[in-house]
Formats: C-alpha cells, sequence, structure tokens
C-alpha cells in the first residue's frame, strides 16, 4: 500500500468519491461555526468592528499561498513520476487559488480603507499578493491554450517551477523597493501579533474550513478534470470509429 | 553555435527582420509619456528612471516571439533539434542573439532617451549600467517565455502574460539603481542584486526553455 | 548491418496510439517508403524514429547523430541566399563543403539568390542540397515530394538513388508515388492501433487507461 496507488486514476475516482461528502460536510460545519463564532466576537480597542473582516482575510491569505505550494508540489510529481492525477490536481487547484488570492486582497481592500484611509497602498505585503495574483493568471491562460494535455501538463509544471522561484524573489526584491521609496512609512497590521484568545479560537476554526473547504473544492475540481479527460477521450475514439 | 548567431543575428538585419522596431518603439514611449504627464522638466526627471526601465520591458517584449516562432514555422526548429548542438546552447545563442539586436542597441541608446525625460547626468552611469546588466536576464526570460508558447496560436498575448512577471525583480532593482543615481545616491546595492538575478537567469533558464522546446516539438 | 532497427515499435499522437507493433530494419543503400491513410500516424513515426518525441512502446536502435530529418518546411530562410543557407546547416551539422550539394542538385546558378526567390521546385531542391550537406547517411523524409511537378519527382528519385548508391539510407512515408520503384514499401495498415485487440495490451496513456 502506497500513496501512489492514487495516482491511478480509477482508484482515484472511487476513493475521492468515498470521502468528498464527509469533507464538504465537515469543511460546512467549520466554516459556519468560525464565521459565526467570529462575528459574534467582541469589538476590538482599536480597529472596531472592521476587525472580523479577519476571518476572511487570514486564512484565504494563508491558502493562497499553501495552494501555490501544493501545485509547486504535485507539478514535481507530475513531471518526476509522470502521475497524470497530480497533474490534473494542480490544474484544478489553480482557479481556487486565484480566487483565495482575490479574497485575500478584496477584503484587504476594505479593511484598508477605514484603518489606513486608502483602498490601496503598495505595501510589500499587498504588492507580493497582486504579483501572486498574476503568477496564478498566466498558469491558467497557459493551461487552457495547450490542446496536448500532457504538453500542457509538462509546460505549466515547467512554469509552476519558475514562477515559484521568481514569486519568491518578487516578494524579497518588493520588500526592498518599498523601503527604498520611503523608509518606516509602511503600514502593516501583522495578524498573529498579540492576539487574544477571543480572535484566535474563531480565527483557528476558519482556518481549518478554509483548508477543508479547499480539500472539498479540489477533490471535486479534480473529479471533474479526470471526467472531462475521459470524455475527450472516448470523443477521440467514436471520431476515429 | 557561432553559425547560428550569425544567422540569427544577419536575419535580423536583413530586410524584414524588424531589427531596430524595438528601438524605435522605445523612442515612441519616451515620446508619449510627456504628452500624457506634462512637459514639467522636474515632474520628467522623477519618473524617468521607470519611464526608462518600463520601456525598455515592452521594447524587449516586442520582439521576444520572433525568438523561435519563426525557426517553428519554417521547420528549423525540428532540425536545429536533430542537430548536434545541444538544446540549451541553441536556446542561449538565440537568446544572445535576441540580446545583441534589442537589448544591446537599447544600452546605447538610453542616455539620449534618458536626456529627453530629463534624467539628471549623475544617474546616466547608472541607467547605462542597469541596463547592461539587467536587459540579457530581460532576452533569456524572454527565451523562455516564447519556448514555453511556441507551438500556440495568438501566444504573443498569452507570452506577455507569462513573461512580465518574471520580469518584476529585474524591474525593481533596475529602475532603483537609476532613482538612487539620480537622487545622487550610490545605487550598487540593487545593482549587483539586479546581476545575481541575470547570473542565475543565464545560468539556470536555458535548461527550463530547452525542455519547454523539447516538449513543444513533441 | 542495419542502420535503423525497429522492433515493436508504438507511437502515439496527441496521448493515443497511432500504430503499434511496427518492425523494420534499413540497411545501407536501402530505401523504404512508410504508406497509410493519411492521419494514420507516418509523420509521428518518422518523428519518433529521428528522435523528435519518445516512443510509446518497443524499441529503436539508430544512431541519433546519423539521421538527417526533413519535413515538409525545410528550414530555410527567405531572407538568406542558397549560398547561406546551406552554408549555416553545414556549420551547424559540421558536414561536407556545399559546393558538391550545390552543383548535384543543379543550384549553381542560384547559389546567390535569397531563397525566398526560389521557385517550389528550386526550394525543394535547395531542401535535398540542404540533406547533402549534413553529411549524415541516414534520410528521414516526411512527405518529400508533396507539391512537386513530375520533373521535380523524378529529381528527386535521382537524388535519392545517388545517396543510396553512396552507402546511405532513405525512410520516407508518403500517400503519393515517389518514382522509386526499387524502394521497398511497407504498409502502416496493419499496424493501426485501433485495428488490432485494444483490451489486450497495456494503455499507452491516460486516456486509454480511462477511456
Amino acid at each position: 500500500m502506497s500513496i501512489w496507488e492514487y495516482a491511478n486514476p480509477v482508484k482515484f475516482m472511487r476513493t475521492s468519491a468515498a470521502i468528498l461528502p464527509w469533507v464538504a460536510v465537515a469543511a460546512a460545519l467549520t466554516l459556519a461555526t468560525g464565521l459565526v463564532w467570529g462575528f459574534l466576537a467582541p469589538e476590538d480597542y482599536k480597529q472596531g468592528a472592521t476587525v472580523k473582516i479577519m476571518f476572511l482575510h487570514v486564512p484565504a491569505a494563508m491558502m493562497a499561498i499553501n495552494i501555490w505550494v501544493m501545485m509547486l508540489v504535485t507539478s514535481l510529481i507530475w513531471l518526476i513520476r509522470r502521475h497524470h492525477v497530480s497533474a490534473l490536481a494542480a490544474r484544478a487547484a489553480a482557479p481556487v487559488g486565484a480566487v483565495m488570492t482575490l479574497i485575500a486582497l478584496v477584503t484587504g481592500a476594505i479593511w484598508g480603507q477605514p484603518m489606513w484611509g486608502t483602498w490601496w497602498e503598495w505595501d510589500p505585503r499587498l504588492t507580493s499578493f497582486l504579483i501572486l495574483f498574476l503568477f496564478y493568471l498566466g498558469y491558467m491562460a497557459l493551461w487552457s491554450a495547450i490542446d496536448n494535455p500532457d504538453s500542457a501538463a509538462d509546460l505549466t509544471g515547467v512554469l509552476c517551477l519558475v514562477g515559484s522561484v521568481f514569486a519568491l524573489l518578487s516578494r524579497y526584491a518588493v520588500n526592498f523597493w518599498n523601503q527604498g521609496l520611503h523608509q518606516g512609512a509602511t503600514i502593516s497590521v501583522a495578524p498573529g501579533d498579540r492576539i487574544s484568545s477571543v480572535y484566535s479560537y474563531p480565527l483557528y476554526l476558519c482556518m481549518l474550513g478554509f483548508f477543508l473547504l479547499f480539500v472539498a473544492l479540489l477533490l471535486v475540481r479534480t473529479r471533474t478534470e479526470i471526467r472531462r479527460r475521459r470524455t475527450a477521450a472516448l470523443l477521440a475514439r467514436e471520431v476515429r470509429g | 553555435m557561432i553559425a547560428l548567431l550569425m544567422r540569427d543575428l544577419r536575419l535580423a538585419t536583413r530586410a524584414g527582420g524588424g531589427f531596430g522596431l524595438g528601438l524605435s518603439f522605445f523612442l515612441i514611449v519616451c515620446t508619449l509619456v510627456p504628452f500624457g504627464v506634462g512637459p514639467q522638466g522636474d515632474t520628467l526627471a522623477r519618473i524617468a528612471p521607470g519611464i526608462l526601465w518600463v520601456g525598455a520591458l515592452l521594447a524587449c517584449l516586442l520582439s521576444l516571439d520572433r525568438i523561435f516562432a519563426l525557426d517553428w514555422e519554417d521547420g528549423s526548429l525540428d532540425l536545429l533539434a536533430t542537430a548536434p548542438l545541444p538544446m540549451e546552447g541553441a536556446v542561449a545563442v538565440k537568446a544572445a542573439a535576441h540580446w545583441i539586436t534589442t537589448g544591446l542597441p537599447l544600452v546605447l541608446a538610453a542616455p539620449v532617451f534618458g536626456v529627453l525625460l530629463h534624467l539628471p547626468a549623475a544617474a546616466q552611469p547608472w541607467l547605462v549600467g542597469s541596463l547592461l546588466l539587467g536587459t540579457p536576464a530581460l532576452s533569456m526570460l524572454g527565451a523562455f517565455g516564447a519556448a514555453l508558447t511556441v507551438g500556440l496560436r495568438r501566444g504573443g498575448l498569452l507570452m506577455s502574460l507569462l513573461v512580465l512577471p518574471l520580469y518584476i525583480p529585474t524591474l525593481i532593482f533596475g529602475a532603483e539603481a537609476v532613482r538612487r543615481g539620480a537622487a545622487g545616491l550610490d545605487g550598487t546595492t540593487p545593482m549587483v542584486l539586479m546581476a545575481g538575478i541575470t547570473l542565475a537567469v543565464l545560468a539556470a533558464m536555458p535548461f527550463a526553455a530547452a525542455a519547454a522546446l523539447r516538449v513543444n516539438l513533441r | 548491418m542495419a542502420l535503423i532497427s525497429v522492433r515493436g515499435l508504438a507511437v502515439s499522437r496527441g496521448g493515443r496510439r497511432a500504430v503499434e507493433g511496427v518492425d523494420f530494419d534499413l540497411a545501407a543503400g536501402e530505401a523504404l517508403i512508410l504508406r497509410g491513410p493519411n492521419g494514420i500516424g507516418k509523420t509521428t513515426l518518422l518523428r519518433t524514429v529521428a528522435g523528435l518525441q519518445p516512443a510509446t512502446e518497443g524499441s529503436i536502435q539508430a544512431d541519433p547523430d546519423a539521421i538527417a530529418y526533413a519535413a515538409h518546411a525545410d528550414g530555410l530562410k527567405g531572407a538568406l541566399s542558397v549560398a547561406e543557407n546551406l552554408r549555416f546547416w553545414r556549420e551547424v551539422f559540421g558536414g561536407p563543403a556545399i559546393d558538391r550539394a550545390v552543383a548535384a542538385m543543379n543550384l549553381s546558378d542560384l547559389v546567390s539568390r535569397p531563397a525566398a526567390m526560389l521557385s517550389a521546385g528550386q526550394k525543394r531542391r535547395l531542401g535535398l542540397a540542404r540533406l547533402l550537406v549534413t553529411g549524415r547517411p541516414v534520410w528521414v523524409l516526411d512527405e518529400p515530394t508533396v507539391s512537386l511537378d513530375a520533373g521535380s519527382v523524378a529529381l528527386f528519385a535521382d537524388a535519392v538513388r545517388a545517396h543510396l548508391a553512396q552507402g546511405g539510407a532513405a525512410l520516407m512515408a508518403t500517400h503519393i508515388e515517389l518514382g522509386l520503384p526499387e524502394a521497398r514499401v511497407l504498409d502502416l495498415g496493419p499496424f493501426c492501433a485501433d485495428a488490432r485487440r485494444p483490451a489486450a495490451r497495456a494503455p499507452a496513456s491516460f486516456d486509454e487507461a480511462f477511456g
């Protein structure tokens, strides 16, 4: 029994069908509990009610990065061991990651408006997320542009590797750039710092909820991708008679 | 390899090769910007480093699809892949040819455009130096993007989407070096960081681009 | 001794098997013509033999540095002259000087002409001259006579014969007559992957494993 058995699409379909409902229900329950708990949490003495957007913002931002890392790992598995499910999982994860990045950016803007008095600040953190979003867009565009599924998996895999290095590089370059512009003027909220348990428990729950939500979405989307490949294969066979 | 370099240079300089297009585009950008932001010298001087670097980036981007697309269409790429020359070498040579025909003219002409945009004289050496060290990375990363999209119809727009984010670190450090030069500061730190990126790109990207090309030739 | 030896070769296009179980040998002085209807996988098979894509199954024993591949496109640059085109490919492949190839293909009057100004037949001759300057013994040609008139086809056949007489070999794919009656013919029809029992073999790809 090894983990590579799940690279077999039939086995993957069977297993994912079995666990998908459980993951989906767990995600719904955790998210609902976490969000309601977060909503009922007391207002922050400094930030007021706006602090509660944290329960969307922080998990989304966390997942945005984690999903890219997951895509990097699955791309590597595809490039090295040629397991198709792995490549399809990377493809399936990308739009979810892009949406997570978008949620993080939008909630950040909504949070930033009352806090910093501006919708958008070229703060290193925000800028890196914008760059990450661009990488997601390019990755998805390349997937959809190539007809041959194996070539598409190869090329996007290479792009994911190179993109990871450059996303990381951009993260540090951006730090450098903004310091160079105006030292110390950046406003940055470090959510992990000095957070009281009133906020941290619902926050952890929301993080878990977002993670389960991602797993559920990933399973659904990967199953869809596999079925799409299967349909294409059947159609091609029919055309050839 | 020399033969390939000479052929690409010859093709670029022959009629229809597109040599000088990037430079003309750069000139147009530098002409249009003052129309957009107004003719005040101090405003122009302040944004000049950014405009010059973004202009160089876009001028470089313009001719990227020529790196492989033409060779793909007429079958040269298949023949090069079966030649004794390793694919990585072919990629590096073609990126070098691209740099000589687009990057190098930009480097040489940049001071003139700097004058047009009121770039302070103190920043001129930084401008030339940063472009000299940064544009090879632009050509090499561009070759990677071109290799990814070589078989695609209408790959040009997609390539811009793929390549431009990869240009961000080079742009940040390059423009920062010029900006520091314009402010009378020492731009060595960003310059060295950018040179490091360029070296790493030149060392690693031929392999990634060759891998992408091989996939596209299958 | 065989220059190319192919055993049990299967090739895939777009993730699906095209042909499979192909066996052939090609010795010096021999020409082999692959035949079959459009879309059966002739081009894919030739590209696989030339080393441009991996075989799905089976083995190809050939020295990749012995093969000169040519498809419909000749890799010629219209902006360069005939001599410049040939000299470039000679330098890349490290083959013999271009003079003999130019003479053999009757291109002497055209050497300084830009390739863009040549007629279709002249371009084909230039493409053959390119094969000569690679100095490689095994020609792998995909539809070499497509869009050529009868005279040019005869010229092509002569060139192949001369190459075979010098100890070369040629593997060609076509669905029309090449004017080479002495060449062996291999019909790919029976090797079509769909014509054979699909259940008995290992799946070639993800799609097949699943379909």
